[in-house]
């Protein structure tokens, strides 16, 4: 039975048909009673839960999914990772991300396809010029690698890049992170369902959570489609769909959930070596291994949950790119789809317990939580673990609503969120 | 795409309207005695509702703000009303 990813299990299994591969996790049946329970098998859910059994030994732990593993916005997203934000706690939060990506494959043993190719986002005009050099500034002081790029750079990068006099978006230069780049969605879930496991996590499939259990005022479980199940402390990790939960445990948050649209083209050759964004057309890009130009680009306008997105917000997406890349205009769109997003007033995610003691929440990462993942499981954990808030989650507790203190990375991010 | 009624106009391009956040959000009111919950709650905390919600909405082409009601997840429109209209009740849902 193999179990563990290696150039001589593969050549073994090769020689032996394939056919002693072992199940990546179980499908075990819900114990009544965990130490620490996770709604929600996304990315960031199933970080939580390896974190836990790794760092802190804690494995008497169980995700809870409604559907199936990276079902929702972990395996909806354009696999985009950088850190390139603009306030010092963005910076910590997403660095501490970035470079546990760089080294994720290997503490997994799970290939997550990690390509550091670079992300430019584009300047159009002079103004936008002084705003990319005043980020470049903030990104090097906050510690994360940046640089300013002229027109000569981009046409580097870019080299399909309509730069021509006439051209409907001219470019100035932009702001360059090379670190950035992206990771296969699936295999980040996949990777961390499948090392959790071997912790002795239970991951539980095809079960909703309907109702918490409350009482002396505090959490002490959950209801779901498969029973009830007890728990000391239980995490919320559901994107888009923790308003709803969180009305059943009697409390607001500051979230509207919105639908987020990404497409892909047909496969082409190599066209695009780098990631591409640009916030004055709404749109960014980047070719997939597999060939295929993967697009996305701003919030549909209208609070959502349906699941498909509507057509004028695609209709500028592609416009924009279009316009930029007037070669890509004879590819063919294969699919569109959409996720629901968790978007919060400073467009930061919110990390803390929540006004009922006992639940936690990790949620509100809105467009940009897949790059966060590794970041938002450790801190979770930490959290669930200890009860207390690790340095970098503190500025992100629900209370800095109450506070003030917002951290307003809408514009700072370079993303129209 | 999708029409929105306007009360006024009538139906147009989803494109033409703005959201407004929740119907019955209303500003507190007491200056000193409005605690900070009372001022997050209004602020920041959103129904956020997976269904049938009740929300305002203007209609950027005549400038008219209104109250809408939508399915949040078919997107299906059950009602639309000038402020002054509709049965009075702006259901709070806080
Ligand atoms: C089109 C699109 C493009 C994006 N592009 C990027 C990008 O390029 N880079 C980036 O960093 N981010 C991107 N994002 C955002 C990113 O995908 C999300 O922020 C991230 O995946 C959130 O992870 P999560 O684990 O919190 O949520 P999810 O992956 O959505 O997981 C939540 C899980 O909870 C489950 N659930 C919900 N309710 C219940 C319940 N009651 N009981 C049990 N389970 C429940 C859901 O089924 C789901 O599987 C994009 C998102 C979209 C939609
Ligand atoms: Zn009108």
């Amino acid at each position: 039975m193999t179990r563990h990813y290696s150039a001589l299990s593969l050549f073994k299994e090769g020689l032996a048909g394939q056919k002693g591969w072992q199940q990546a996790w179980r499908s075990p049946q819900p114990k009544p009673r965990y130490d620490i329970l996770i709604i929600g098998g996304g990315g960031h859910g199933l970080a939580t839960a390896y974190y836990l059994a790794k760092v802190h030994n804690i494995r008497n732990v169980a995700v809870i999914e409604k559907g199936w593993l990276g079902g929702g916005n972990t395996g909806r997203n354009t696999t985009v990772v950088r850190s390139n934000y603009f306030f010092p706690e963005s910076t910590a939060l997403y660095e501490m991300a970035l470079k546990l990506y760089e080294g994720l494959g290997r503490d997994l043993n799970y290939n997550i396809m990690l390509s550091q190719r670079g992300i430019i986002t584009l300047a159009h005009s002079e103004a936008e010029m002084e705003m990319a050099a005043r980020t470049v500034n903030a990104m090097q002081i906050n510690g994360t690698d940046a640089e300013l790029f002229g027109i000569e750079d981009v046409r580097r990068v870019l080299p399909l890049l309509d730069m021509s006099p006439d051209a409907r978006y001219p470019v100035f230069g932009g702001v360059w992170q090379g670190r950035a780049g992206t990771a296969r969605h699936d295999a980040v879930a996949w990777g961390y369902a499948r090392a959790a496991d071997r912790l002795g996590v239970d991951i539980i499939q095809s079960c909703e959570v309907e109702e918490f259990l409350i009482e002396g005022g505090r959490c002490r479980g959950v209801k779901t489609s498969r029973g009830e199940i007890r728990a000391e402390r239980v995490g919320m990790v559901i994107a888009g769909h923790s308003s709803h939960l969180a009305a059943k445990a009697g409390f607001r948050l500051p979230i509207t959930s919105y639908a987020l649209q990404a497409c892909v083209s047909e496969p082409i050759k190599p066209a695009l070596d780098t990631v591409v964004l640009s916030p004055a057309t709404g749109t960014y890009a980047s070719q997939s291994d597999k060939g295929e130009l993967v697009v996305g680009g701003g919030l549909d306008r209208v609070p959502s949950y349906g699941q498909r997105g509507n057509l004028p917000m695609l209709e500028t997406v592609i416009s924009g790119l279009l316009e930029m890349f007037p070669s890509f205009r004879q590819l063919r769109l294969m699919r569109q789809w959409a996720g629901i997003v968790d978007v919060t007033p400073d467009s930061s995610p919110i990390l803390g317990e929540s006004p009922l003691p006992g639940l936690f929440l990790n949620c509100g990462w809105g467009t940009g939580g897949f790059k966060a993942i590794p970041a938002g499981g450790t801190l979770l954990a930490n959290l669930l673990a200890t009860g207390k808030h690790h340095d970098v989650s503190r500025p992100f507790d629900l209370d800095r609503f109450a506070r003030g203190r917002l951290i307003d990375e809408a514009a700072g991010s370079g993303i129209a969120h | 795409m999708q029409l929105f009624p306007c009360p006024f106009c009538g139906p147009r391009s989803e494109t033409e309207f703005h959201f407004g956040g929740d119907a019955g959000n209303h500003r507190p009111e007491g200056f000193r005695d409005v605690t900070d919950g009372e001022w997050t709650a209004y602020l920041h905390e959103r129904n956020n509702l997976r269904g049938a919600a009740n929300e305002i909405w203007m209609h950027m082409t005549c400038g008219e703000v209104f109250r809408m009601e939508r399915d949040t997840v078919h997107h299906g429109i059950a009602r639309s009303f000038a402020l002054t209209e509709g049965d009075g009740d702006d259901r709070l849902a806080h």
